[in-house]
């Protein structure tokens, strides 16, 4: 047998974790530059925040640029930790921005791509085909933004049902919904009502009689 | 009945008018832990396709927490992964500390790594009963819930919830330890690792648990990092990923520890992981307890982001709760321009939370990371071609919360 107790686990002590220590934002900002070089038409500009290097581009060659951070030896993201929309409604000029936050797990170096997606064109290429995570993330993007991912492999709505008007996280939607229901919630009501009335008993004594469950199926 | 045996060989899954079926599984079954259903297409009993629905407890969290205060927000997260709450609120803190720029002093960061290691026994616990339970071990269960308890009421002592703690607070923890809470959890720590060895006894080397686990739900490591995955669930197929190593949080880089890793990547290893994981922090709460200094535990330069308590009641200068509230929504000294991601290791895998500031006392966007949800989507990755019995088992493994994943 392979696995005895314990057998399975082996342990790793990472002590390395310190080795980098202090180099992180240097690092980010060089990636960063090395990124602007590359791509300088793309590349809108280059923001730090608490050390945390963010570059902001345009979306026409996004899926190049990601895939390039992806592969490169010199960079190896191959982590993508979180994807995720923002809505910049009246603050700046391209309303919506798709951020990246990427890590390489055997470099140890993180970087962030804010891809911005104007509200006229709202649509961006998915990059499904570089980290299969992306999909839900994506998915999660479009039901709540609206943001539409060209080639994706199954783009529908994901927290909210099928069928709900609007993007709740748009800044311009309501908190409290709008004081509209879902079109889909009557519909629910009524089953649910129609399932309450089920009449357990009744079938025994009259076996002719229908029930609140047949009738339901009937109607569908 | 065919009139003869060679009409039995020669008929065909093609003559039979032979098509696959899809059955749902959930909302409401016990083993997907939460409202969590699955369109499982099948062929016999061969799963030829998964597609995972969520979102039955999606509450808005991240649109409410955009039209609240820091402080207002953190109680929101105990109502994340509602079985280790504790952890999510060190990992809420930390990344608005971040966004600060503030430093917590020793004495929370040591209070914080305890609570933190403690959620981490709570949710493994609690999984180990869960997982063992739907696999058919019963007396797992039992035994898990009797140390989970003990935690609980510790918990309460400390903050005086069980399960919605809500103990930290933005540049520290909310009140401080006691001596006899430090005494009782070390008491706690001396009997723990026996008691792991009790629920290895149990299944470790049970026929029947070695055939549910091993060699089902395989992913590779480089896959198990493709899709996202984090925590012991990524840490099984062998990758050394840890936020607590990789990003050093609170007193990590204080305390000595493994980081325990798997190598088939299969069902089985991810359970070593997470028991060996368990030793671990049973072992950091020890040497947390021993290296506790003295001192405060609330960050200088962030009092008015702590809600008004007894003591302070009369220092802020508005009466009323409300208008306190508002002040603090208001507030532009505090805040910067700018965007963090701040993440941390929770006992499902790495909790981020993404901020972006537009200066005021209120996070202009709040987006939650959450392992859970990553983790349900690569469910059908790793259920096509198992049995229907093995997804039980592959649910079980990858370790979800629906609240977490709905947010």
């Amino acid at each position: 047998m392979p696995a005895q107790a314990g057998g399975a686990a082996r342990r790793v002590d990472a002590s390395s974790a310190e080795d980098n220590e202090g180099g992180d934002e240097v690092e980010s900002l060089e990636i960063a530059k090395k990124i602007q070089e590359k791509y300088p038409d793309e590349v809108v500009s280059i923001s730090e925040t608490r050390g945390q290097v963010s570059v902001i581009l345009t979306k026409d060659r996004i899926v190049e640029i990601l895939r390039w951070l992806h592969d490169d030896p010199t960079f190896q993201f191959n982590h993508l930790a979180d994807l995720c929309g923002v809505d910049y409604l009246g603050k700046k000029e391209v309303r919506f921005e798709v951020v990246y936050n990427l890590y390489s797990i055997p470099l140890r170096h993180s970087i962030r791509i804010r891809a911005q997606v104007p509200e006229d064109d709202c649509s961006i290429e998915s990059v499904t085909g570089i980290w299969m995570g992306a999909n839900w993330h994506e998915r999660e993007c479009y039901d709540l933004f609206g943001i539409e991912f060209m080639n994706h492999p199954d783009l529908r709505r994901i927290l909210l049902p099928e069928g709900w008007e609007g993007h709740p996280l748009r800044k311009d939607y309501p908190l409290d919904g709008g004081g509209k229901n879902w079109s889909g919630y009557d519909e629910v009501v009524e089953k649910a009502k129609k399932l309450s009335q089920y009449d357990f008993y009744g079938i025994y004594q009259d076996p002719t009689k229908k029930t609140g469950l047949e009738d339901a199926r009937e109607q569908d | 009945m065919p009139e003869n045996k060679t009409d039995l060989k020669e008929t065909t899954r093609e003559e039979m008018a032979y098509e696959p079926y899809t059955i749902a599984m959930g909302p409401q079954h016990p083993a997907t832990h939460g409202v969590l259903k699955l369109d499982l297409e099948l062929d016999g009993e061969t799963i030829l396709d998964c597609k995972p629905t969520v979102g039955f407890l999606h509450r808005g969290v991240e649109k409410l927490a955009e039209n609240m205060s820091y402080a207002q927000t953190l109680p929101l997260t105990d109502r994340l992964d509602y079985i280790a709450s504790m952890a999510n609120n060190v990992a809420y803190s930390i990344a608005v500390e971040k966004l600060l720029g503030i430093e917590v002093p020793l004495r929370a960061k040591y209070i914080r790594t305890i609570v933190m290691e403690m959620a981490r026994l709570t949710g493994h616990l609690l999984w180990l009963a869960t997982h063992a339970l739907d696999i058919g071990a019963m007396t797992v269960f039992l035994y898990c819930f009797r140390e989970r308890e003990n935690l609980l009421d510790m918990f309460e002592e400390i903050c005086g919830a069980r399960l919605t703690t809500s103990y930290t607070c933005i540049g520290g923890v909310r009140q401080d330890v006691t001596g006899h809470f430090l005494e009782s959890l070390y008491s706690f720590t001396e009997d723990f690792p026996s008691k792991i060895a009790e629920y290895e006894t149990l299944i470790d080397k049970n026929r029947i648990w070695l055939k549910r686990t091993q060699g089902v739900g395989v992913v590779s490591a480089e896959d198990a990092v493709s899709l996202g995955l984090t925590g012991p669930t990524l840490r099984g197929s062998g990758v050394e990923y840890d936020v607590r190593k990789h990003m050093p949080y609170d007193a990590y880089p204080y305390v000595d520890f493994e980081v325990p890793v798997g190598s088939k990547g299969d069902v089985y290893d991810r359970y070593r992981c997470r028991m060996e994981e368990m030793h671990q922090s049973n072992s950091i709460i020890r040497q947390c307890i021993e290296a506790l200094p003295k001192g405060p535990i609330r960050a200088p330069d962030a009092p008015d982001l702590v809600m008004p308590y007894a003591r302070q009641k009369r220092v802020v200068a508005d009466a009323t709760f409300a208008s306190g509230v508002i002040k603090l929504m208001e507030d532009t000294e505090h805040f910067i321009e700018g965007d963090v991601y701040v993440s941390a290791e929770v006992p499902k895998g790495e909790l981020g939370f993404y901020f972006v500031s537009d200066g005021r006392g209120v996070p202009y966007r709040m987006h939650i990371r959450s392992p859970s949800y990553i983790h349900i989507g690569a469910l059908p990755f790793l259920c096509k071609g198992q049995m229907v019995a093995d997804v039980i088992a592959i649910i079980g493994s990858v370790d979800v919360v629906l609240g977490e994943c709905d947010r």
